[in-house]
């Protein structure tokens, strides 16, 4: 059989189409529909991990002020915190939410390749979550052996959730992996064959790039995820020696003798540093589509972005042991990681390059998409930066244990990812609702999470250099350790709190906006990729009404000399618009709107 | 389609339809076809990582190397007789033809069933001769690389029973085409699985 055009498959299509409410909201196979049941999943996850979050730094900044935080609580809330977020929120915010959203539309598909498939993965990933929290009610809670789980602490008494709390996040994960495949199968198959006619691999915007490549990542990293999970939950269960030593507990030995911790660790880094690369592409693919169209500029380096994307693809999986340093290597091995994790550097600087070089002599447009995108820059350059130190091993080993690290993987992976979340979500608001969102409140929300997010890592950089370990309860009194360095850490919580109750904010925007927001425009920020050229908005089932949409261009035809607007659509046909390498005036407006 | 060639393509400069009526690019297949290459190397990711685990434990001193029974080798013909018939299954269909796919296509199945209960039986022996789960790594991971071979294979015939359905209850071998191809090939790929996991746990 050879490639039929979903819209000549209209037998299909009519059968799936919903019939009832249920059929249209809660057991839809419509990847727009599944898309918003991922991502507010992943979102409501997401709040858990922010109130747990806040709860931790209430007893770091201010000791003992809350009752019920005592040291059990603050390890679990952290590893719940640490695990939610990573997890949860951000690989299935990305990959759920907007990969489900914009592969079909950014491709000009009607939808995901098996919308069966793609409904499954939700539920098997609502069963995870709700495993997950299960562990919150069980007894001894869930887990506080830290989100790496190492063992063999966290199977030992002594750790909070040593019973019921492990396996219950074990089974969690693996039941998210289950997922995870089930949609990434569903991306990776539908952007290879899925693509309307004309779309070829290179006029993919970057958003399906960085998709596509954190998707294929993700298959192949989460297998060691499950590797590890299943051979603990043997060790734990049923009392198999993989990971766990000889050790003792309480003053007697256990059963287990002989296993190996640092083989977890690796099975454990060679999915965890992957991982930040799943969370970290789309972000780069997002970002890249939001600055290219309120710059109103193509995109600086189209190719050089592909490539930096694929290699960072590639060099991520031979990067992992930079995580273990402390646990202690052979030195040759040490070297070989601090080289790879320092060439990882090479394409990384140039994706933040082209994003500079993009907004060179744009004309921008600060829309609050804008203000996120542009704040993302900023915070991913110094994350980015302190990595730079804490991969070469003399530099890790004194930082590794301390606030330092806390500060460069929560501006790297944590606020620069989550600035670029923001930044899309006011982006696509308009396609997704309809409606446009409140512009002042959001750009209110920017300021306060942008400065905040400083304000709370920023001084953890200079808490790290103090030497002040992170993972403790309580600092207690040191000689090395000033007092004002506890004055610090309550400056950090206040703007925590401060930055997490601004939140709120964005939601009652987005909430608001759905109801008194004013009527988008199909397409506000004149954009010239697929999504935005549909024939309703918000898209309805199918997308693309009677005939599928036919691509003649890339996706960034901003500013083309002579063109009647700022902005070529992709499915604009090349005779009624001049090429821009030549300076051909071409003023048919009539012509070009016809066919947009 | 050149990998290289597409990635070095300018899409700027470019414009205009390109590929005719399928966007050049695609994979002249199925999307099932390519669905279940990503699934094979996901799961070969798993079962190396696996066997990497394998390697580097078996170096640590409580290691005391299990010999496995010679039942095995009975089981492995079991499987490849399974294989031999999905090829045959898939032969048939491939011709158009219909002759003896019954009897290729449920003894592929049914040969898969036996070659699971085989497996069991295997563990049935081996616990009865005193080599538990727990009482050394070696056990542990001959238990835990079989079973995950064994439930691979049980979802391949979950596929396989929903195929077996559609033909008995008077669906046209065309309509099957398709799956049993896909069958065959996952077939043969666990198949190949199981001769390398044979081969490096009667070697060690």
């Amino acid at each position: 059989m050879a490639y039929v055009p979903l819209a000549d498959q209209d037998q299909e299509m009519e059968m799936h189409h919903p019939h009832s409410w249920v059929e249209k909201y809660v057991w839809s196979q419509d990847h727009k529909v599944i898309a918003i049941q991922y991502g507010g999943l992943a979102v409501l996850t997401g709040i858990v991990g922010l109130v747990l979050s806040l709860l931790f730094r209430l007893q770091l900044g201010f000791p003992e002020s809350i009752d019920f935080v005592d040291p059990n609580f603050y390890y679990q809330a952290v590893t719940m915190h640490g695990m939610i977020m990573v997890v949860y929120f951000l690989t299935a915010l990305f990959l759920g939410g907007f990969g489900n959203y914009m592969v079909p539309l950014m491709l000009g598909a009607r939808d995901m390749v098996f919308p069966f498939l793609n409904m499954m993965s939700v539920w098997t990933f609502l069963i995870s979550v709700i495993i997950l929290m299960a562990s919150f009610f069980v007894g001894g809670g869930p887990t506080g052996a830290g989100w790496t789980l190492y063992p063999p602490q966290t199977t030992m008494a002594g750790t909070p959730g040593h019973d019921a709390g492990i396996i219950l996040m074990l089974v969690s994960l693996a039941v998210f992996v289950v997922a995870f495949t089930m949609g990434g199968l569903n991306y990776v198959v539908t952007i290879l064959q899925y693509r309307c006619r004309g779309m070829t691999l290179m006029r993919m915007p970057l958003t399906i790039w960085g998709i596509f490549v954190a998707t294929v990542l993700g298959l192949f990293a989460f297998p060691a995820l499950l590797v590890a999970c299943i051979m603990m939950m043997f060790d734990t269960l049923l009392g198999t020696s993989f990971f766990m030593p000889a050790v003792i507990e309480s003053g007697s030995p256990l059963d287990y003798e002989g296993g190996s911790p640092i083989l977890f660790q690796h099975l454990f880094w060679f999915f965890g540093h992957p991982e930040v690369y799943i969370v970290a592409l789309p972000a780069f693919g997002l970002v890249s589509d939001v600055l290219s169209v309120h710059a109103r500029k193509n995109i600086f380096g189209y190719r050089m972005m592909v490539w930096a994307i694929i290699a960072i693809g590639g060099l991520s999986f031979i990067v992992w042991a930079h995580h273990m340093y402390v646990s202690g290597m052979n030195p040759y091995f040490g070297f070989f990681f601090a080289t790879t994790t320092l060439i990882i550097a090479v394409p990384t600087a140039l994706k933040v390059y082209n994003w500079l070089l993009t907004l060179w002599e744009g004309d921008i447009r600060l829309n609050a998409p804008m203000y996120f995108a542009i704040g993302f820059i900023f915070t991913f350059i110094h994350g980015g930066l302190t990595g730079l130190f804490l991969g070469n091993v003399v530099i890790d080993l004194p930082l590794s244990d301390t606030y330092f690290v806390v500060a460069h993987f929560h501006l790297v992976m944590g606020v620069s990812p989550i600035l670029v979340l923001f930044a899309a979500i006011y982006h696509w608001y308009p396609k997704l609702s309809g409606r446009m969102y409140n512009e002042t409140i959001a750009k209110a929300h920017f300021w306060i999470t942008f400065l905040g997010a400083y304000a709370i890592y920023l001084p953890m950089h200079y808490l790290g250099f103090l030497g002040v370990p992170r993972r403790y309860y309580a600092l207690g009194s040191t000689d090395f350790i000033p007092a004002s360095a506890q004055e610090l850490n309550s400056s950090i919580t206040i703007a925590a709190l401060i930055v997490g109750t601004a939140q709120i904010l964005f939601f009652i925007n987005i909430i608001g906006s759905l109801k008194w927001g004013k009527k988008a425009d199909p397409n506000p920020w004149g954009a010239a990729s697929l999504e935005w050229q549909t024939p309703d908005t918000p898209p309805k089932h199918g997308n693309w009404g009677d005939e599928l949409p036919t691509v003649y261009r890339w996706a960034y035809d901003y500013s083309v000399p002579g063109a009647p607007e700022d902005f070529i659509p992709q499915n604009t046909p090349e005779s009624v618009t001049p090429a821009a390498s030549d300076e051909h005036i071409d003023t048919d407006k009539d012509s070009t709107l016809a066919d947009v | 389609m050149s990998l290289i060639k597409t990635v070095t393509e300018k899409p700027w400069e470019r414009k205009g339809v390109i590929g005719g009526m399928e966007p050049e690019g695609t994979f002249d297949t199925e999307a099932e076809r390519v669905a279940l290459t990503f699934f094979l190397v996901i799961a070969t990711v798993i079962f190396s990582l696996f066997m990497v685990s394998y390697y580097i434990r078996m170096e640590l001193p409580d290691w005391e190397p299990l010999s496995e029974p010679a039942q095995l080798w009975f089981n492995t013909g079991l499987l490849v007789a399974s294989s031999a018939f999905f090829q045959w299954a898939r032969n048939i269909v491939a011709r158009g033809d219909s002759k003896n796919l019954y009897t290729s296509f449920f003894g592929a199945g049914v040969l898969a069933i036996l070659f699971i209960v085989a497996q069991l039986v295997t563990w049935n022996h081996l616990q009865a001769g005193g080599f538990y789960l727990s009482s050394n790594p070696a056990n542990a991971f001959y238990y835990l690389l079989t079973g995950l071979h064994a439930l691979h294979l049980a979802g391949g015939l979950w596929v396989w029973s929903k195929s077996a359905i559609r033909l008995v209850s008077g669906g046209e071998p065309e309509d099957i085409k398709l799956s049993i191809e896909l069958c065959t090939v996952y077939w043969h790929f666990l198949l190949l699985v199981w001769i390398v996991m044979f081969a490096v746990l009667s070697n060690t």
